[in-house]
């Protein structure tokens, strides 16, 4: 059915006159996988970079595990890579545990799940799913990649400077952050830190300008927003909150550069350190937290809202059934967008802050519950009774709504201020974000790979091979994350190297082993999705132009889209995109999907009423259209 | 059973797609998100120094005896009352008043540029954009003028340095003879991130002037976006110069008026 309705694509005639078609310029190899100006080069190139620092990320969160569950092991053999920051008693040097760690949070959060995340499925997926040639400007796009490359070379460089990488925590609070004579960790690992997020926010606003300008202004005939896939809606959303949240890290990065390396007093007010009283007088560590959190909140949902807006499509794809409240996904993710901006406090409860101001902040993150169940049940509603079809896609896909919702539980405990003060900077805290963000977001990261795989390279993905990685990874990241809320609540805190010196923290070694364990299985089990993925690149099995028996209009792309996607003039619209086993439709001659190409005119028996009366204006129009070229 | 979305019952909407929605190219709306953004990153230090700010006490007594102390927050009419060539007299805010003034009107000369370009008026975008670089230029200069007095300080000097009890003369980022050292460090970081802007600006306005000059936006083979005109340049341009001069009023009303 897909290929005979293929060729009854109805075609734009007007197209965007500036990308002029598809002629094809001579392409150099520089030109086509370098300095690429095809969102799609581009997208792969944030795919693969993002892929690269998630094991570098991965590898990293593997050894200090080793530290944590092993207190006692001899961690010579990894001398080779480590060299001196394996101390001569065989142990982890506990600065190079703390520039782990904090590199770790920064490649995730940053590297991996926001360009890697956003900048591989915003690029790929904006121009062919709402049918348009490119980006608005392909050469900021490929400024967007390079700047975050350069972003990456700095930030890995920063790993082999003799003083380590920064380690003040992926958040970087002055004053210890400011101060370079603080600990090793604060010298000019820090500096690259700060210089390649700098980088790294430019690159992320030249994507996001891009993306939300192409979404405005580069929709096919017909794509009105209220027919966007919910994935666009999801990119459209993010880029708009990064747009208005990096700028403030920016400044506050800024600012800090500043009290480290010219001696103003930003943040930095009465300090000894080694006895010695600092000449700073005057500034608030304070107001880093606000800055640093007025972007690292929406942060959150700039992580998480391409998962969701990504499993939105492939459930309702996989599931065989229209999404259940396309209206309230919208509205929900739009609500989650507005709320994060005005709850960053409650990373703050325990800085002094007043309690009354605390209660309004718990107030709003709690009313983010709301919208998030909306989207919860939505998804659940979607798979209710539906013929589902358990690609690795979807099954990501729903693993992604079981640790949202595993992890959203707990993130109503921890927004209750009351219960904060007991919870703050523990495991608990650790196990939630690592499952509601973390993980969900790399979850929904997985399901586009698996699910976008056919067009991006031509080939499918080894499915059973995907099985395989979604079980041992849905299980492992479960087994690593769900004892750390216990180990929370026993009150133990996050970033410390040791607990074997505390008699009340010895407690839970046993559980901390376990947890290592895991880890180490799940990162192995990672190693099978490299094989998969290099090995389907080159040998895959030759992929169908719609694997997926999908609406929307990247499937109707040749197999290997040049850039320009459409060989021939771009799609019209004339429906939504989850027309899935719509009533009547073999009465049109259609299985269980209707592409978003098709015409409402063409499908009489299944048009809902008031789909009717807008195929019969849309034969008016293109009558009258028509008469008025004669 | 499937919760199709209505679209427009009759006619076609501005959003149905296939145009751009707010009759503006990709370009003129990127510039609008860029700002947008910026106009971020400049409450941002803006709250910072009106935290950090509120947080330091504010002078209580008469104006007439008020002294430079890193005590408290100093009286900004009492920081910049020096006009060059005046040396000597209290003239409080008359300097950053021209300045202001100036950098207003060279957003109005940037106003007949772009009103220019709509009418494909070379000489006029020319004329006019000569106008608003020297107004630019001219307010960079003055500022640059106000920070060496700034830096430099007053003969007398003014608040004791709290470490060594020394009388402290002109700003710098570790000192300041008008207040606490807070004070200077956003002075110079904020009308410095703003100053940047403007010296961009002004290199912005120097590009589509050259840009002019030399006919390029009157090519007959120069493709130009659906939806843009020949001049759209010195609009977007324009967009920008008119955004860094509303930054300015934001940054005078902060630090000089309050």
């Amino acid at each position: 059915m897909a290929i005979e309705t293929h060729t009854n694509v109805s075609h734009d005639v007007h197209g965007h006159a500036h990308h002029d078609g598809h002629h094809h310029h001579k392409e150099t190899f520089i030109t086509k996988y370098i300095f690429s100006e095809d969102h799609k080069m581009i997208a792969k190139q944030f795919l693969i970079s993002g892929l690269i620092w998630a094991f570098i990320g991965g590898a990293m969160s593997i050894i200090f595990r080793l530290q944590l569950g092993f207190p006692d092991m001899n961690l010579s053999f990894l001398r080779p890579i480590l060299g001196g920051w394996i101390l001569e008693t065989g142990k982890l040097d506990p600065e190079f545990y703390l520039a782990l760690v904090t590199m770790h949070g920064t490649i995730m959060v940053f590297f991996v799940l926001t360009a890697g995340l956003s900048g591989t499925f915003s690029n790929f997926l904006i121009p062919l799913q709402i049918g348009a040639r490119d980006m608005a400007s392909g050469f900021m796009n490929m400024l967007s990649y390079w700047f975050f490359f350069v972003a990456s070379l700095i930030m890995f460089f920063s790993i082999f400077l003799e003083t380590g990488p920064a380690s003040g925590g992926w958040v970087v609070y002055p004053p210890l952050s400011a101060l370079p004579q603080a600990m090793p960790g604060s010298g000019l690992g820090m500096t690259m830190w700060l210089v390649s997020m700098a980088l790294f926010i430019v690159s992320s606003l030249l994507g996001g300008i891009n993306y939300i300008t192409t979404v405005i202004n580069m929709r096919t005939r017909g794509m009105s927003f209220s027919r966007l896939p919910l994935t666009i809606w999801a990119f459209f959303l993010t880029a708009i909150i990064g747009l208005l949240s990096f700028p403030v890290l920016f400044a506050a990065a800024l600012l800090l550069i500043f009290d480290r390396s010219f001696g103003t007093s930003f943040y930095l007010s009465e300090i000894y350190i080694d006895g010695q009283a600092l000449p700073n007088m005057g500034g608030s560590p304070i107001l880093y937290q606000h800055l640093f959190w007025f972007l690292g909140h929406p942060e959150v949902y700039i992580v998480l809202l391409p998962a969701l807006g990504i499993t939105s499509e492939i459930i309702a794809t996989n599931a065989r059934k229209p999404i259940f409240g396309y209206r309230a996904m919208v509205m929900s993710m739009v609500a989650i967008g507005i709320l994060s901006f005005i709850v960053w406090a409650h990373h703050m409860f325990v800085t002094g802050m007043n309690p009354f101001l605390g209660s309004i902040f718990m107030f709003l993150t709690l009313i983010i519950a709301v919208p998030s169940a909306v989207k919860a049940f939505n998804y659940i509603t979607t798979l209710w009774r539906g013929n589902i079809i358990f690609t690795p896609a979807m099954l990501f896909s729903i693993g992604l709504v079981s640790v949202f919702i595993s992890g959203g539980v707990t993130g109503i405990v921890l927004g209750n201020n009351a219960l904060d003060i007991q919870l703050h900077d523990t495991y608990f805290v650790v196990a939630h974000f690592h499952i509601v963000m973390g993980s969900a977001s790399f979850f929904g990261f997985m399901a586009g790979v698996y699910h976008w795989f056919p067009k991006m390279f031509g080939r499918m993905m080894d499915p059973n091979l995907g099985y395989l990685h979604f079980w041992l990874t849905f299980i492992g990241i479960y087994m690593v994350f769900f004892p750390m809320h216990y180990i929370g609540i026993a009150g133990f805190p996050r970033r410390y190297y040791s607990f074997t010196s505390f008699d009340a923290f010895k407690i839970f070694s046993d559980l901390n082993m376990f947890i290592s364990a895991a880890a180490i299985i799940t990162f192995a089990a990672q190693s099978i999705f490299a094989f998969n993925f290099i090995y389907s690149i080159f040998k895959g099995k030759k992929a169908p132009e719609n694997p997926w028996l999908s609406n929307t209009l990247e499937w109707t792309t040749p197999r290997l889209p040049g850039h320009g996607n459409w060989e021939g003039d771009i799609p019209t619209v004339h429906r939504w995109a989850y027309d899935y086993s719509k009533p009547n439709a073999d009465k049109d001659g259609f299985d269980d999907f209707i592409p978003q190409y098709v015409p409402l005119s063409k499908t009489p028996h299944s048009n809902l009423p008031h789909e009717q009366e807008l195929a019969k204006f849309e034969q008016e129009e293109e009558q009258s259209n028509v008469n008025a070229q004669h | 059973m499937a919760t199709a979305v209505n679209t427009a019952k009759s006619g076609r909407s501005i959003w149905d797609g296939g145009n751009e929605p707010f009759k503006a190219s990709w370009g003129k709306l990127m510039m609008w998100f860029f700002l947008l953004s910026d106009a971020f990153s400049f409450s941002s230090l803006l709250v910072a120094y009106g935290m950090v700010r509120y947080s330091h006490p504010a002078y209580k007594g008469s104006a007439e005896d008020f002294k430079f102390s890193t005590e408290y927050w100093p009286i900004p009419e009492k920081v910049f009352e020096a006009v060059p060539f005046l040396e000597g007299q209290e003239l409080p805010l008359v300097f950053v008043g021209i300045m202001t003034f100036i950098l207003i009107m060279s957003s109005v000369t940037m106003v007949l540029a772009v009103e220019a370009g709509h009418r494909n008026d070379r000489r006029d975008v020319e004329k006019w954009m000569l106008w608003t670089i020297l107004g630019g230029a001219t307010f960079l200069g003055s500022q640059a003028w106000e920070w060496t007095h700034f830096i430099h300080g007053t003969p007398n000097g003014g608040a004791l340095d709290p470490f060594t009890g020394q009388v402290v003369y002109g700003a710098n980022l570790l000192h300041n003879q008008y207040g606490p050292t807070t004070f200077a460090n956003f002075f110079f970081f904020i009308t410095g991130f703003h100053g940047f802007h403007v010296f961009s600006g002004v290199l912005l306005n120097f590009l589509i002037f050259y840009n002019t000059t030399m006919g390029i936006y009157d090519r007959p083979d120069r493709t130009i976006d659906p939806g843009a005109h020949r001049y759209e340049m010195v609009e977007k341009v324009g967009l920008y110069w008119h955004f860094v001069d509303l930054v300015w009023v934001f940054v005078f009303t902060f630090f000089y008026l309050v």
